[in-house]
Parts: structure tokens; C-alpha cells; sequence
């Protein structure tokens, strides 16, 4: 087994995860390729955490088949996780202890001797640009210096395998942007990414590939460009117009396009011509107070697949 | 299981502690001599009558207090580090969660987590044995024996008290483990009078309660005199206590972080 890398580095079959009576994971299929970059995309409680806690090894499946790396998580666990790097949802970082101390005693737990752990610590610190700060406590960082520590922690054991869940959740822009950049960069040199987010920009920009999930379900599978191409038209026309309620307006927009959803705040128009679509619409004599024509996302595909938006 | 896993985990609690050792240490020894000085010369002058002398055993009631201490207050320093700081790591720092996304196991986790509170039982029984050496009433070499047994009688009352601990959704019952459960035992278990003051009724618990055989034990070792079979089956009974908790602290850990 050492050594010997399979080319599916995360499969699920079936994958089920209760709680009590609650499914919160409903029987999912999965698999993760060497070298990918794979995201799950969902609105909250979809069952995203629940998947990537039980792909990290920390929470049994209920049923269903889950092979890690090649191995069994139910007998292989630690060996799993030894090579596992892991970005969890909720900062674990101790507050108290200062950047670097917290990489190094993380760095233990995974057995590595103490010379190399301070020495890799001090590369991650830089690596996510926190180098200056490696002797202050974790405490006073802003979210996204803790993020970004967080995510030097999980590299501490060079894994083959890392498990982002939402890793930018609640960054600024530029801070996101940061993120973005290392990840990417980890991606060239060959390590495999599983992420979570319900940033439908996040997800283009990033995966290879991504499931849409929803209620413990997968709803779609594919890269980026391929659900777009699949569930929904190249353009789309936002409306919004002066009324309390846009399903008024919504029947006067009849035959326009195809399809047509009507949000609480504007319609949207899906077509493949947007500024001809656009156009109708004032033939038509109705005059919305703005109107943008902009290419379809992953969110035109989230809310053609479940009928709602993926961030309310 | 090997304990190279444990060890590495127990660096953390040795980390942690380094940010508060000053205080800590301090007050770790400074607190003995003031219970000591307090209770021992202050009370003791009280009860020097015959008949106390008689129920004491013929000690002097600083010589009858102070092993007792060693046993009560390793006790007490265990309660407060298997109570507040496991929710913490559970849920206020996360560190249990951290540790359980590394190749760490449950039980490696709550070993030293528990090897740690052994430590500081081990720090607060000796800073109470060197009180007492500076009271004078270490007198034999078998009187350095009561460190270790204080460690145990840590262990004893600490490993079920952190199974309880673990199950908690917050801290708001460990009010209650220090009223119903720290003090009564801390009060009755023969630490300050002979339980042979206590009500007949009663007495059975106090007899069962690990801290009796704790402090017993202790008192005998720094009296110089401990009786063999007494003292095994002192150790016995500790080493159940904590050896029960023990697989509780790793089941209750396993049902509240692996889920
Ligand atoms: N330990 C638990 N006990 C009971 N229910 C749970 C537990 N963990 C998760 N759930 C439930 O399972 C469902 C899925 O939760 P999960 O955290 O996997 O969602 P998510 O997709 O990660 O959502 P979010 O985007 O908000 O993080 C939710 O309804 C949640 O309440
Ligand atoms: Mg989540």
C-alpha cells in the first residue's frame, strides 16, 4: 500500500451519513481523481461538512461504501489521516498559543520530529505570507490571517489529499483572492483538492470539476463549464423593475425567452442573445429600472436545479 | 496501542501550561503552607487534648492533617482540570477537534489528557509534601510513597468525573460536581477528623469514597507505619476507580467527538 498512489483518491458509493432520523447525506457517489480539483457547491446544510467529515475520517459513515487513498476509513483511519491535510469549517487554532507554536505542536501530532516541524513551519508561515506574524498569538489575527494560518496547519504533513471546507467563508475580496492564489498553487505542485463553498465564483474559478449539492443529494456533476452548458442558456437578462412584487410584472414578460425565473427582487431571462432578449422586453413598453445582460454562472445552474438561490 | 501517539498529544497540555506555570506554580506551593500553617498549628493548638490525641491515633493533629491534605488537595486541583478545560477543548478552543483530524486516536487523546491531569495531581502532592517537610512531620523514608498514591487518588475521583465532564453541552453542572461532589468529599472522607467521628450511617460512604483510601493510605505511609494487605487493597480500590473512569473518559470521548 505504501507508496503505491491510486488514481481515485476519494470513492463513495451510497455514501449515507444520520443523524438520529435525520439523513443529512442521502446516499451520494463520488470520486475524486489524483490531482483534481473538486468542489462541492450548496446552499447550507446541503450535507457538504458531512460528506468532507466523513472523507477526513473523523465521522463514520453510516452506510454505504467510502475508500480513502485506496483504504477503508472504518479500519484504516489514522493511516488515512496521516496524509490527509485538513481545512475545517470552524477555526481549531488555539488563540492562546502564538502562529508558529500552533503549526509545530500540529506538526507532532502527526509524529514529525520537532527540527522539522519548526523548520516547516517557518516555510508555511511564508508560504501563506504570515512570516512576520509567526511569534504573535493567534488571537488578535483577523479571520482571514487565521483562515490562512489554519490552512498552513493542514499542510504541515506535505498530504496528498486536502479537505477545504469553506475556506474563505467570510474573507474580504482581497483576502479571498489570497486564498485563491495558494490553492492554486498547491494544485501545480500535484496535491489533490476537495473544497466546500457556496460561492458559485469560487467554484469556477477553482475546480476541475464540482457536484451541485442539495438536501443530501447530488444534483449535478461536472466541470464548471459543463453545467452551465447543460443547465442553463450562455446569457442572462436581470430585470428589476418599480413594484413591490415581480410576479406581476412576470406575465407581461410571457414568451419572451424560454425560461424565465422570477426572484422576489427581479426576473431573470435566460437566453442565448441577451441584448435581443433585452431589446423585446422594451418593445414590449415596459421600462425596468435596470436591466443587465451578463454571461450565466453556476448559480443560474444552482437555481435551475433546486428552483432556489444558492446564497439567500 | 503504542504510546509514542499519546506522548506527542501530552506536548500540548506541557504547551498550554507554559503560558500559566508562573501563577500557577506559585500558587501550587505557596497554597499547602498556608493550609498547613492555618489549619495545622491554629487548629491543632485547639484540639491538643487527650482524647483528641486518642482519636488521632496519638499524631499530632498537624501530623493527622497534613497527608490528608496531600491526598485531598491532588484530588482538587484534578476536579478543576477534568471539568472547565474538557468543554473547553470540546467546544471553546476546538482543540479535541483538531486532534482527532490527525492520525491521533480517542484513546490516544484522553490518555494524555489524562497523563497531564496525573502530572498536575503529581505537582500538587509534592507541593504539599514539601510544606511538610518544612513542618517537620516527614519523619521516614516510606513518607515520599504518598506522592504517587496521591497521583492515584487524583485519578481515582478524576478519570469519572472527566467521563461525566465529556457528555456536557456546557459548563453550567460542574457547579454542582464542586457542591454535591468536591466538597462533601473533600470534607468527610477523613481528611480533617478520623471518619470515626462520623455517624454510623454515614459512615460507609465515606468509606467507600475513593478519597478515604487515599487519604488513609497517605497517612499511613508518612506515619511509617503502613500495614501490607491494608495498603494493597488501597491501591486496588484507587487503581479500579481510575481504571473504570479511564474506559469510560475514552467511550464518552469516542461518542461526543467521532460522530
Ligand atoms: N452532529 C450533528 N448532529 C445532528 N445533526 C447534524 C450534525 N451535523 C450536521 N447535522 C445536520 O445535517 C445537515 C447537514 O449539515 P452540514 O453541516 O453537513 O451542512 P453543510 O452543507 O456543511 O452546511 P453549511 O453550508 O451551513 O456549512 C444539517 O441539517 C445539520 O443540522
Ligand atoms: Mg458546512
Amino acid at each position: 500500500m505504501e507508496g503505491h498512489l491510486p488514481d481515485v483518491l476519494v470513492r463513495a458509493r451510497g455514501l449515507t451519513k444520520r443523524f438520529g432520523s435525520f439523513e443529512a447525506v442521502r446516499g451520494i457517489d463520488l470520486d475524486v481523481h489524483r490531482a483534481e480539483f473538486f468542489g462541492f457547491l450548496g446552499p447550507n446544510g446541503a450535507g457538504k461538512s458531512s460528506t468532507m467529515r466523513m472523507v477526513g475520517c473523523v465521522s463514520p459513515p453510516t452506510d454505504g461504501e467510502l475508500s480513502i487513498l485506496g483504504m477503508d476509513p472504518r479500519r484504516n483511519g489514522p493511516e488515512i489521516r496521516a496524509r490527509l491535510g485538513v481545512v475545517p469549517q470552524d477555526d481549531t487554532l488555539d488563540v492562546e498559543l502564538t502562529c508558529r507554536e500552533n503549526l509545530v505542536l500540529y506538526a507532532r501530532y502527526f509524529g514529525i520530529p520537532r527540527r522539522v516541524a519548526r523548520s516547516r513551519a517557518d516555510e508555511l508561515l511564508e508560504f501563506v505570507q504570515l512570516a512576520e506574524r509567526a511569534g504573535d498569538k493567534v488571537e488578535p489575527l483577523s479571520g482571514g490571517m487565521k483562515r490562512r494560518l489554519t490552512i498552513a496547519r493542514s499542510l504541515v504533513n506535505e498530504p496528498e489529499l486536502l479537505l477545504l471546507d469553506e475556506p474563505t467563508t467570510g474573507l474580504d475580496p482581497q483576502a479571498r483572492h489570497l486564498v485563491w492564489d495558494k490553492l492554486f498553487r498547491l494544485k501545480t505542485q500535484g496535491v489533490t483538492l476537495v473544497l466546500t463553498t457556496h460561492y458559485m465564483d469560487e467554484a469556477e474559478q477553482l475546480c476541475d470539476r464540482l457536484v451541485v449539492m442539495d438536501k443530501g443529494l447530488i444534483a449535478a456533476e461536472g466541470s464548471p463549464r459543463d453545467l452551465i452548458g447543460r443547465y442553463s442558456t450562455r446569457e442572462v437578462v436581470e430585470l428589476r423593475f418599480d413594484t413591490p412584487d415581480h410576479g406581476d410584472v412576470a406575465p407581461k414578460l410571457d414568451g419572451v425567452v424560454e425560461r424565465m425565473e422570477v426572484l422576489p427582487d427581479r426576473i431573470l431571462l435566460y437566453a442565448d442573445h441577451g441584448e435581443a432578449a433585452l431589446a423585446q422586453v422594451h418593445e414590449r413598453g415596459l421600462n425596468p429600472l435596470s436591466a443587465l445582460v451578463r454571461r450565466s454562472t453556476l448559480e443560474d445552474v444552482f437555481l435551475r436545479l433546486t428552483g432556489r438561490t444558492l446564497v439567500d | 496501542m503504542t504510546l509514542a501517539p499519546a506522548a506527542r498529544a501530552f506536548e500540548a497540555y506541557v504547551y498550554g501550561y507554559r503560558r500559566t506555570w508562573r501563577g500557577s506554580v506559585l500558587s501550587t506551593f505557596v497554597m499547602p503552607l498556608v493550609y498547613l500553617g492555618a489549619m495545622g498549628f491554629g487548629i491543632g493548638a485547639l484540639v491538643h487534648t487527650q482524647s483528641a490525641a486518642r482519636s488521632l491515633g496519638g499524631m499530632t493533629y498537624l501530623e493527622f492533617l497534613a497527608p490528608g491534605m496531600l491526598a485531598a488537595s491532588a484530588m482538587q486541583v484534578v476536579i478543576g482540570e477534568v471539568t472547565w478545560p474538557v468543554i473547553a477543548q470540546v467546544k471553546w478552543v476546538k482543540t479535541y477537534q483538531a486532534m482527532v483530524a490527525t492520525p491521533l486516536r480517542g484513546d490516544d487523546v484522553v490518555l494524555a489528557n489524562l497523563a497531564w491531569v496525573g502530572v498536575r495531581a503529581g505537582m500538587t502532592a509534592l507541593a504539599t509534601y514539601v510544606a511538610m517537610a518544612a513542618f517537620g512531620v516527614v519523619h521516614t523514608p516510606w513518607s515520599a510513597l504518598s506522592i504517587p498514591v496521591g497521583i492515584l487518588t487524583g485519578l481515582a475521583v478524576g478519570t469519572p468525573v472527566y467521563a461525566f465532564a465529556i457528555t456536557r453541552q456546557n459548563e453550567s453542572s460542574f457547579s454542582l460536581v464542586f457542591r454535591f461532589g468536591t466538597v462533601p468529599l473533600f470534607l468527610f472522607s477523613g481528611t480533617f477528623f478520623p471518619v470515626s467521628q462520623l455517624p454510623g450511617v454515614v459512615r460507609p460512604l465515606a468509606y467507600a469514597s475513593p478519597l478515604w483510601h487515599g487519604v488513609d493510605l497517605c497517612r499511613a505511609l508518612v506515619a511509617g507505619h503502613p500495614a501490607l494487605r491494608m495498603s494493597l487493597l488501597h491501591v486496588a480500590y484507587l487503581g479500579a476507580w481510575a481504571a473504570v473512569g479511564f474506559v469510560l473518559s475514552v467511550r464518552g470521548f469516542r461518542k461526543r467527538m467521532v460522530v
